[in-house]
């Protein structure tokens, strides 16, 4: 009996030692939900595609339409001073030009204006590689990535370095409001354009108990008329690599043609509301060569809704996608009605 | 001394090897041994050694074209000119794939290296010359020249040249299954001049010097001969050499030298190295790869032309195009040229590198859950799957060609006794027929079995006799326990080993070995025994005729007698019998006297038999209880009457001991002679098991004598006159013995109904009811025969015949003539084996099953459904393969079969063309009649008569015939038009051949399955190896790539996890493709925006981290759990399996077509975001963020749809979810974390930023939702209206378990309408149908082909009561020419060209 027994026992530790589990796992027999593209779900989901689509898309095509936008290319405009850029001997010559344009009616809300550049590849991959992040949190640091423009001839070194910085947009745009009897310089704001991580985290200036003792030892960018910490003399708080224009632009373009955020109307006194309607100057420091490589400079004046600024497409793609959904509900009804009248004329048969 | 060195290295270039004995070399002059070149005995199989790993295997990964190309990349990455980012990073993929392909190789070859350890330290002896004796050495230091001395049961170590036996006759046996997969014992004999020397075999004094050919792979041939010191020659062949691999059995002991050791042998000569296979899916994933290089080099030239003539286009650079270091400008060219590098390695992820990983790591989730199946799990042996290939899984779903060894796979390879007609009174042999069935489910334990065996056979247990009880269950006992013990040993041996105790004899399960009796036919020979017994004069024709049947049983055979115990030895004598305390003698002086009395007493039968009967039944109550020695009531003559009670009444009052006693007390006493019978084939041995449970137990077998233990316990000695033994053109045998108790001269016949049913009496010397009698008999048992040819067993007729001395004198004068004869012996010994077996008397026929394997037919015919040829490579005999095949349907009772035995190539040419041109008519006129059924409704097709099908049958000859002679070409042709092939008596090279031949020449998936050694290189030829772990040895295992333990489990192994591993790789796959050119586009794309400059909108990391996590994740667990139909409707439909073999999924157009998708999509995902952000103060990474999240949606939804399971935990939505958080979070993490993380790109706080937009989710909904339309659209159509059957079989699921069953079924008609479902018909009259077996009566000459075919017979069972010969008498060839003539008429006679109502069997035979 004993050893019965034990036979038997040995005979299921055997089994039990190669034998798989009998899980549901292993035997692959996991609860799962099998979709099956019935007629009635596919038909479903393709209507209420199409009707959501369609939804949205108008609501965007409508909110798009409501931005209000002026944009001015002054690259012509100012003919002698492009002229004079194109000479980079000229470079520490100044040049202005006021640009007139009229606004037909109020731009209410938040206005903001914007310097578009147009054919300026600052996506090209060694222009957006040539820069650096650490230079920029004001550490002293190699800066191997901006080559050439990292120090010059001499060795001293620029900062901020590589040749975004170095290309960095230095016209001055001011807006003037010819009144009635006088004008008046539209209220602008030059700070707060930048992303708030990038001002308060991503840029710093080197510590130091004051910002040109900071950049001692350092020189300003060849393109440069004046050193980075002369930005902005005004606002110590936007000195430096923390000034709103050079974060902006470090902020590389995905495209040829972009803009940037330059100021924001400040909407104090007259300008509550907005830009009331009226006749307007675009006053301009022309700095920024563009015409060597093609390029066009333009000046926007903006307001912006939740949905983005005036580009309809993403309502219009709504729209047609809806459409475009809803039409394939009907052609799989139609053929889905086509074939099950067939199908009965064959059971007939 | 040295000129003969000279002369000896000499002869060892001249192809001869010269061996001499060790012993006078010792270790100190071992530099002067000639042996010491050959190699030792250690083998040694592993790749790499510790020290060449890593280069080696490092080279062996560049062989993988992708591996360069990483590398290339990686390297190109350091090139200054390109300005790669970090070229540190991009070495990271590189390295982590090869490491860990370096770690499963090092795995792999450790597994190896332990295997190689183990063998190469098994024990054996060796000869030293210090000890004078045998010492016991491991493996690896036998050297050529040593001398070996080898135990019963132990393997042998070398090939070593037999010179000493302890059989006297200088004979040693040998199994060889590990070898060549023939379980029969071979005979090896001691090389000449040593047999004859009685004393102890000295190895210190020989001194010969052998020489024998050089080591190669040829099982059955060695020649070579030994040099005495007095210059005299002897030679010896195979017939010497002990093989390597192989068991010793029935021998105690056998000492010889060693000739070949360890790499040299034969056994690993034959063993050609694996073969690194590659999966199809791989192979033609590496065509696409080479798509894809393509398309990136147009990719990347797009990108160095345009930069070029972006570049050139200013005549003054730009400020934001920067100069390189120096402040120097790259002319266009140039520029173009290093954008062109800088491009390969900007979009290289378009080859996608985490495929391969991706795809060894899916590969080991589905071997996991292959080798996990329980299905697959045989409990008998405790052995699940193993998957031992761990990269072709998805080719067990694309598998065309399966080619099948025979014995041991598809046949259990044991034969039982199943049937038998005597004297035309057929004994159906139910309760034997229960016991096969109820076998399965015993699980070995033998008191449930020896209960249930009583409780299953209810009525039996009145007459079941005492020697039932005890010489079967009892032995089945014994065997049993050997049998757990075996499976202890299975452990041990699944590592490589073959352990010597495991089978103990060949063809001696306790399937094989217990027959229970036929109650009915049981109590006849009880009656016949006594009668016989009592040598009544009145005693019928049949009770001789049924003792003379089991004596023929017993006697008329090779078979080996051995006691279990070990080591095995030989019975030559009758073993004494020493439990009961009686010895020999006495025994026989009780039945001399008993016999005396029995006559004297002249018993009536019919008392007797009531007696018995009774005896019978009081034993029987009294046995299987335990074995109790109390005495039944119930017969007052038993009190206790066994052992020495037994001797006292013996001896003193022999009257009163009524013979049933003697019986029980003979059958106790015989018991713990539990004999074992080694036979050399398994049908000899189940016939004397079957003897044995009518208690005609053969006791011992000498060549000059048997003694067989009649059912009264009698022990007869029949004196062996002459052995004709069996031969392949009389296909039978004969014994001439001389009867002890009437001293007639008796010859026992055997053979093949066919013959033996053409040499019998007929004419019964003027007695005509005789006569009548004879012809009723021969046409009832003809009958039988039929009928167990139809049921698939395997028939053999027994005849005898009486000998008058006078003749028998003749005779033998005649055959010692012909014995002495030297010119054409055989012929004459064939003539007087033919003269002597005339006029014989029938005494019976039995059926013999060759069981096959549980649910091979099934399995055959579901494989087949499924598409898959099958051929079966057999080493047997035609008329065995043939046979096999009728009963695992591989064949048809209705299909034609053609014969081809040539070898002659011409025959075989002509005789080829002449086939194929017969079955191509056959074709083309069924082609026209397919297709009109194709229109009319599937009910009138099926009650047409179906078309023929064919099979094929050819022999080892004229295989080789087609290799050599160059006719693979007609052969295939002919073979690809055949229901099945099969090839007989080929051996393990043809085998490997006839792969090869179809795999490379027709360019088809194959799949070979085996379980002995002699498939091993079949099983490497082909695609996927599959070994059986049965009875034969590991080699199959080891050279499988999955190693099953029963044939059936091939249906799911195939049909449900072939299915899935093919659809789900496939889909992985093509799913990394589409997913990597859809990603890689998009930053292609981006280059129009950027002046080819090739920037990037996304960040570096965030592209790794997107290629290796994000998309990689799901695709792997979807390539490890997704089902597109469930294993149920998978088994249920086997029709599904064609997906994978068409390679459906993944092919040329699939993979163009999901190339184009992937252009589109990625076309959406880019331009969608573009047109968005256009001319907006939108930034390089804002922009980018976009797109990558869009492209994570589309490319993870994508997925989704292509998914068929959703399952709740690991995949579906919830691994959708799963991804996007994953990427959400580590997104928001990478982006606040840090600003210098990867300078000069920094991605600071844009997630988050995003995350606040209205419009990124706007984005994040529109654009997947037009990416993915128009693939929603097709599948909605698909699903909708689409009628494929992996669809249809989707639909069915949804249903309820009882409908389900009937749409498959409805499914299943509809797609066989024409072809299957008739054939299903076809079987169904094959069973009806009272055609005998037809094949086994052909006779393959050589030289000689018969070219036969049979057309359906369709008539009932009952009606065909025609005479033997005249049915088959069309069969009979007719030979004409002389073997080997050539340019004989080629004769064609078909009376009924195919006509398929036709219910006659027309017959056509071409002779040459």
């Amino acid at each position: 009996m004993e050893k019965k027994m034990k036979n038997k026992t040995s005979v299921a530790t055997q089994e039990g030692d190669r034998c798989p589990d009998n899980s549901a796992f292993k035997q692959q027999r996991l609860p799962a939900w099998k979709p099956q593209l019935t007629i009635a779900s596919v038909l479903s989901s393709f209507f209420l595609t199409g009707a959501f689509c369609l939804a949205v898309g108008v609501c965007l095509v409508l909110s798009a339409n409501s931005v209000r936008e002026i944009q001015i290319d002054y690259s012509d405009k100012c003919s002698d001073c492009s002229k004079l850029r194109e000479n980079s001997s000229n470079w520490n010559k100044e040049c202005h030009c006021s640009i007139n344009f009229t606004l037909k009616e109020d731009i209410l809300g938040d206005v903001f204006m914007y310097y578009g550049l147009q054919n300026f590849y600052q996506n090209h991959r060694r222009y957006m590689m040539s820069r650096s992040d650490a230079q920029l949190l004001g550490r002293n640091v190699n800066r191997s990535y901006c080559a050439p423009f990292s120090t010059y001839r001499n060795g001293t070194p620029m900062a901020p370095c590589g040749a975004i910085a170095n290309s960095m947009f230095n016209d001055t745009i001011d807006l003037f409001y010819n009144g009635n009897s006088s004008v008046i310089q539209v209220p602008l704001l030059k700070t707060g354009n930048s992303w708030w991580t990038d001002k308060n985290v991503k840029f710093r200036n080197p510590k130091s108990h004051n910002l040109s003792s900071a950049f001692a030892g350092t020189a300003h960018p060849p393109y440069w008329q004046k050193p980075v910490y002369l930005l902005d003399e005004e606002d110590e708080r936007n000195n430096g690599y923390v000034n709103d224009d050079f974060i902006v632009w470090m902020r590389v373009s995905a495209f040829a043609t972009f803009r940037n955020l330059y100021r924001r109307l400040r909407r104090t006194r007259h300008f509550a509301d907005g830009l009331p309607a009226g006749n307007y100057t675009f006053r301009i420091s022309y700095n920024f060569p563009v015409t060597r490589f093609k390029g066009r400079k333009h000046v926007i004046l903006s307001t912006v809704v939740w949905s983005g600024g005036s580009n309809p497409f993403l309502g219009i793609a709504y729209v047609v996608s809806g459409a475009a959904a809803t039409l394939t509900g009907f052609v799989i009804t139609g053929i889905h009605l086509k074939l099950r009248k067939k199908k009965t004329y064959f059971q007939k048969q | 001394c040295n000129r003969g060195k000279v002369r000896k290295r000499k002869k060892k270039n001249e192809n001869k090897r010269v061996i001499i004995s060790n012993l006078p070399f010792g270790s100190k002059k071992w530099k002067e041994n000639p042996n010491r070149y050959y190699d030792s005995n250690e083998i040694k199989t592993t790749k790499y050694t510790i020290l060449t790993f890593l280069p080696k295997n490092i080279y062996e990964q560049f062989h993988r074209l992708a591996n360069i190309y990483f590398v290339f990349i990686a390297l190109l990455n350091f090139v200054p000119v390109v300005n790669a980012f970090q070229p540190e990073v991009s070495v990271i993929p590189i390295c982590v794939i090869m490491a860990m392909t370096a770690i499963k190789d090092a795995w792999e070859d450790f597994r190896r290296y332990k295997l190689d350890k183990e063998i190469n330290h098994m024990g054996c002896y060796i000869y030293s010359r210090e000890e004078h004796a045998y010492v016991e050495k491991c493996w690896k230091d036998v050297r050529v020249g040593d001398f070996v001395q080898l135990q019963c049961n132990e393997i042998i170590p070398a090939d070593i040249l037999l010179l000493h036996s302890s059989d006297q006759n200088g004979i040693c046996h040998l199994e060889t299954a590990n070898l060549d997969g023939e379980t029969n014992l071979k005979q090896r004999r001691v090389v000449m001049g040593f047999s004859s020397q009685n004393t102890l075999f000295e190895p210190e004094f020989f001194q010969n010097t052998i020489i024998c050919e050089m080591p190669n792979n040829d099982l059955n041939k060695f020649k070579g001969y030994m040099e005495q010191p007095n210059n005299e020659r002897v030679g010896f062949n195979i017939e010497s050499l002990l093989l390597r691999g192989c068991t010793i059995r029935n021998t105690e002991a056998a000492a010889g030298i060693v000739i070949y050791a360890g790499h040299e042998t034969k056994a690993m000569l034959n063993n050609s190295g694996p073969r690194y296979k590659r999966s199809r899916i791989e192979r033609r994933m590496n065509r696409d790869i080479f798509l894809c290089v393509g398309l990136l080099f147009v990719m990347c030239l797009v990108g160095a032309v345009g930069h070029g003539i972006w570049t050139g286009k200013f005549w003054e650079h730009p400020p934001y195009d920067v100069p390189d270091e120096n402040g120097n400008f790259a002319s266009p060219v140039l520029a173009g040229f290093y954008m062109f590098l800088a491009m390969i390695i900007l979009l290289q992820i378009l080859i996608p590198i985490s495929l391969y990983v991706s795809i060894e790591l899916v590969k080991l989730g589905q071997v996991f859950l292959i080798h996990n199946d329980i299905d697959l799990y045989d409990e008998e042996a405790d052995l699940p799957i193993q998957c031992r290939a761990l990269n072709i899984t998805e080719d067990l779903g694309q598998i065309q060609y399966i080619f099948s060894d025979k014995t041991g796979t598809l046949t259990e390879n044991k034969m039982v006794f199943r049937r038998c007609t005597i004297d035309g009174i057929e004994f159906s042999h139910q309760e034997n027929a229960k016991r096969l069935e109820t076998h399965k489910e015993l699980d070995l334990d033998d008191e449930d079995f020896a209960k249930l065996q009583l409780l299953t056979l209810p009525p039996m247990t009145l007459e079941r006799a005492a020697p039932f009880g005890h010489s079967t269950v009892r032995p089945l006992r014994r065997c049993q326990s050997a049998r757990a013990r075996f499976q202890g040993h299975t452990r041990s041996r699944s590592v490589g080993r073959r352990d010597s105790s495991q089978s103990q004899v060949a063809f001696s399960s306790s399937i094989e070995k217990d027959v229970a009796p036929d109650s009915r036919l049981l109590r006849r020979v009880r009656e016949a025994a006594l009668q016989t017994e009592s040598l009544s004069p009145t005693h019928t024709k049949t009770s001789t005729s049924l003792t003379d049947f089991f004596l023929a049983l017993a006697i008329c055979n090779t078979v080996l007698v051995s006691t279990a115990t070990e080591p095995r030895q030989r019975v030559t004598i009758p073993p004494p019998i020493k439990p009961s305390g009686i010895t020999l003698e006495k025994i026989h002086q009780i039945f001399q006297r008993l016999k005396l009395a029995s006559l004297s007493q002249s018993f009536s039968s019919s008392q007797s038999s009531s007696d018995l009967g009774a005896s019978f039944s009081a034993k029987n109550t009294e046995e299987p209880l335990a074995g109790l020695e109390s005495c039944d009531n119930d017969n007052d003559n038993d009190s206790g009457g066994r052992g020495q009670e037994l001797q006292d009444k013996g001896s003193t009052d022999i009257g009163s001991t009524s013979l049933d006693e003697v019986f029980k007390s003979v059958t106790n006493s015989s018991l713990p002679a539990a004999f074992c019978y080694e036979a050399e084939s398994p049908d000899e041995a189940a016939l004397v098991y079957a003897a044995q449970a009518y208690s005609f137990t053969l006791v011992s077998r000498t060549p000059e004598q048997v003694t067989v233990q009649l059912p009264q316990g009698t022990l007869l000695t029949f004196h062996i006159l002459y052995t004709l033994g069996f031969d392949s053109v009389r296909k039978r045998m004969s014994v001439v013995v001389r009867h002890p108790l009437t001293n007639e001269i008796v010859v026992y016949t055997k053979g093949a109904d066919s013959v033996i049913m053409d040499l019998l009496d007929d004419s019964a010397k003027g007695d005509i009811s005789a006569e009548k009698r004879l012809k009723r008999i021969k046409e009832k048992t003809q009958k039988h025969l039929d009928y167990y040819a139809r049921d698939g067993l395997r028939t053999l007729c027994i005849a005898k015949k009486v000998l008058s001395e006078d003749d028998f004198q003749k005779w033998a004068n005649f055959r010692r003539e012909a014995e002495a004869a030297i010119d054409n012996r055989e012929e004459l010994l064939m003539e007087t084996a033919q003269h002597l077996e005339t006029k014989l008397t029938l005494l019976g026929a039995t059926g013999i099953e060759d069981r096959l394997q549980d649910g091979v037919p099934d399995t055959i015919v579901a494989l087949r459904e499924a598409g898959i040829q099958i051929w079966v490579l057999t080493g047997d005999k035609q008329e065995t393969a043939v046979n096999i095949a009728y009963s695992c349907k591989l064949l048809n009772q209705r299909d034609t079969v053609f014969t081809i035995n040539t070898e002659n190539r011409e025959t075989c040419e002509s005789l080829l063309n002449l086939t194929l041109e017969e079955v191509r008519k056959n074709y083309e006129f069924d082609k026209p009649r397919r297709k009109f059924f194709g229109i009319i409704p599937t009910s009138c097709s099926a009650s047409e008569a179906p078309s023929p099908e064919f099979g094929l049958v050819v022999d080892g000859r004229t295989l080789n015939i087609i290799f050599q002679g160059g006719l693979e070409e007609k052969f295939l042709a002919l073979t690809r038009l055949c229901r099945s092939v099969l090839c007989c008596r080929s051996t393990p090279l043809q085998k490997s051949m006839v792969v090869k031949l179809v795999r490379r020449q027709l360019k088809v998936m194959t799949l070979s399955i085996g379980d002995g050694a002699n498939d091993v290189s079949m099983i490497q030829a082909a695609d996927v190896g599959i070994g059986i772990s049965g009875q034969e040895g590991m080699q199959a295992v080891m050279a499988s790539d999955f190693a099953i333990s029963r044939f059936k489990h091939l249906k799911k192994l195939l049909l449900v996890h072939g299915h899935w591993c093919y659809a789900r790789l496939a889909k992985m796959v093509i799913y990394f493709f589409y997913k990597n050119v859809c990603y890689v586009n998009l930053l292609f794309w981006y280059q129009f925006f950027c002046g080819f400059s090739g920037s990037t909108m996304i960040d570096y990391w965030q592209m790794i981290f997107f290629n290796l996590f994000f998309t990689s994740v799901p695709p792997l667990l979807f390539g490890v759990l997704d089902k597109d139909v469930s294993a149920e409707t998978l088994l249920g439909l086997p029709e599904l399996y064609k997906n994978g073999q068409n390679s459906e999924i993944y092919n040329l157009s699939t993979f163009i077509i999901t190339m184009l998708d992937a252009f589109y999509q990625s076309l959406i995902c880019f331009f969608v975001p573009y047109l968005m952000y256009k001319d907006s103060d939108i930034e390089v990474f804002s922009f980018g963020n976009p797109i990558n999240t869009i492209s994570l949606l589309t490319i993870l939804l994508h997925q989704a749809l292509e998914m068929k399971t959703w399952r709740t935990v690991f995949t579906g939505v919830f691994k959708v979810h799963f991804c996007l958080a994953f990427y959400l979070i580590f997104s928001l993490i990478y982006n606040s974390a840090c600003v210098l993380c990867n300078p000069p790109s920094s991605p600071y706080w844009i997630m988050e930023r995003q995350l606040t937009d209205p419009i990124f989710y706007l984005l994040c909904l529109i654009t997947p939702a037009i990416a993915l339309l128009p693939r929603f659209f097709i599948l909605a159509l698909r699903g909708t209206f689409g009628a494929s059957l992996v669809l249809k079989a989707q639909q069915v699921e949804k249903l309820p378990k009882g409908q389900q069953d009937l749409e498959i079924q409805k499914l299943r008609s509809r797609k066989e309408a024409p072809s299957a479902v008739s054939h299903r018909h076809t079987e169904n009259q094959g069973l009806s149908a009272s055609e005998g077996n037809p094949l086994r009566r052909r006779t393959p000459e050589e030289g000689f082909c018969f070219f036969n075919r049979w057309a359906e017979e369709e008539s009932a069972a009952t009606d065909s009561s025609v005479g033997p010969l005249s049915g088959h008498h069309p069969l009979v060839p007719i030979r004409e020419t002389a073997p080997g003539q050539d340019g004989g008429k080629l004769t064609k006679d078909y009376p009924n060209s195919f006509n398929c109502g036709s219910h006659r069997r027309s017959v056509s035979s071409v002779t040459l």
